[in-house]
């Protein structure tokens, strides 16, 4: 898995046999899913993933104009599965509006609301769509949303999620034994948190996933490098880094007020009292919580094992571009988005297949 | 009860040496419940069973004890019932994200863990997901049952 050569030494990325639109890629070889974000991360480039927030809407004009933001910017993008516990636009309608113009999907799939039947169905229909990438939470509680008095599920977890869609994709059958005429061609992944207890238990965790499916995780919002070059070592120690593609979750702070909040309310994000006075200390402080994300992103790149960053920028969703150009995460890439073609013609598709990853 | 649930898992080694006992027991016993009816021995031995879980670990009586993977600390008690844990939203005081006035289960099946023996530790075993046709049967025979198919193989 781990490249032979430096992220610098790479051939370009070149996006020879892009799809038309929801159409998938062939799956090279060695690869599990006809996904871009797969591809990317296997040549051994630094990915970028952000975050898209379904809209609270029927409309698909909206999931539209939610994605356009992050064109050119973004590997791939997650579609959350009812975040924080609150209703929006289902992950399996996003992930399918947005399969169909090309965007490469990562679809998160929650346990908290569907049982082992639904999500098995849901699996079949996202990869139908074209859905490369599926992501397994256990998913928050449902008293953190906005229907507390609804029944949570949590009739699988995260790992057994995992554990259930590896086993239709590579045994191709349902759990129940049931045949399946095709299995769904997806790349796993896992959510991974370093910076909740139990700490010493954490990258041991990070190895249990990895045994059940995860291929790779996208972790809680960083905003302690210290803890999580700690994690690191251990990942590292372990061996973990070369079994599984780690993209470190960073994002911007608003405001010194934001932080605090985030701090005493939303349980798992463990936010250092020195990032909270760098954004007091700031003029502008906004723009210093973006400052903050870019030099998390930096430091990334330099920790051994790190493949990408997934970024959560919720409420700044304009902002990703600003934070992935300023931060050179691309290095020098871009990633494919709808048009791109059309937009430059000195990037006239190539005809050949030069294709690094192959 | 809480206070119980606590204390089993800090003697999570002695705990998990009686459940062995208990397994043998009923390997030994298994020929003569046969000849009995498994079907019939399953409520007495609840009358029993769910007392006693329910005052040592809070037991949700699932069905499938996982108790000696999770260093005596029951996972059925995470408001989530997640069965390989923990989740990401454990507090940083190490409470639980959705009762923050209970110790996360996660983090004591950890704690208990590292009571035990490193040979005995099987908190990195991934817990398949439940049957819930067994949720309110006893465990133990479940246990046995497995344990004697495993010796006649």
């Amino acid at each position: 898995m781990t490249p032979v050569l430096k992220r610098s030494q790479l051939p370009t990325f070149s996006y020879a046999d892009e799809p038309t639109p929801g159409e998938n890629l062939p799956i090279l070889p060695g690869h599990v899913s006809p996904g871009r974000l797969e591809r990317v991360l296997r040549a051994g480039h630094f990915a970028v993933t952000t975050e898209i927030a379904p809209p609270d809407s029927a409309d698909p004009e909206e999931v539209y104009a939610r994605a356009k933001l992050f064109d050119g910017y973004v590997d791939a993008m997650n579609a959350t599965d009812g975040s924080g516990a609150h209703c929006h636009m289902s992950s399996v309608g996003m992930c399918s509006l947005l399969t169909r113009k090309g965007y490469a999907m990562v679809m998160q799939i929650s346990c908290r609301d569907r049982n082992r039947i639904a999500i098995q169905g849901d699996v079949l229909g996202a990869a139908a769509m074209g859905v490369c990438n599926i992501l397994c939470l256990s998913g928050d509680g449902v008293q953190a949303g906005d229907h507390p008095e609804a029944k949570p599920v949590f009739d699988l977890d995260s790992m057994t999620a995992l554990n259930t869609i590896r086993t239709m994709r590579d045994e191709s059958r349902f759990l129940s034994g049931r045949k399946l005429t095709y299995p769904p061609k997806v790349f796993l992944g896992g959510a991974a948190n370093p910076f909740a207890p139990p700490f010493d238990y954490r990258p041991l965790r990070l190895a249990k996933k990895i045994a059940a499916g995860a291929q790779f995780v996208q972790t809680q919002y960083c905003f302690d490098i210290g803890m999580f070059k700690t994690y690191m070592q251990k990942v590292r120690d372990l061996g973990l880094h070369e079994q599984v593609f780690i993209l470190l979750g960073v994002g911007p702070l608003a405001s010194a007020k934001t932080a605090e909040w985030i701090r005493n309310n939303v349980a798992g994000v463990h936010i250092p009292d020195s990032i909270i006075n760098r954004l007091k200390g700031a003029q502008n402080q906004k723009q210093e919580g973006i400052n903050i994300c870019i030099d998390m992103i930096n430091e990334a790149r330099e920790i051994e094992g790190v493949h990408g960053v997934h970024i959560m920028a919720y409420r700044q969703e304009h902002n990703v571009a600003e934070i992935v150009e300023r931060s050179g995460a691309l290095e020098g890439r871009t990633p494919w988005h709808p048009g791109m073609y059309e937009a430059n013609h000195s990037a006239t598709q190539p005809t050949t297949t030069e294709d690094s990853t192959v | 009860m809480y206070a119980m649930r606590r204390w089993s898992a800090r003697h999570s080694s002695t705990l998990k040496a009686l459940y062995h006992q208990i397994e043998n027991l009923l390997v030994k016993l298994y020929p003569k419940l046969e000849k009995v009816g498994i079907q019939k021995i399953e409520k007495p031995l609840m009358f029993i069973e769910k007392p006693a879980k329910s005052f040592l670990f809070d037991s949700q009586s699932c069905g499938q004890c996982t108790l000696g993977s999770t260093g005596m600390s029951c996972p059925m008690n995470c408001p989530k019932t997640i069965r390989n844990g923990p989740c990401g939203g454990v507090r940083a005081n190490g409470k639980c994200e959705v009762k923050p006035e209970m110790d996360c289960v996660w983090v004591v099946a950890w704690e208990g863990t590292q009571n035990l023996k490193p040979e005995e530790r099987a908190i990195q075993i991934v817990q398949p997901m439940l049957d819930w046709r067994l949720k309110g049967k006893s465990a133990w025979l479940r246990a046995a049952e497995q344990k004697v198919r495993e010796l006649r193989s």
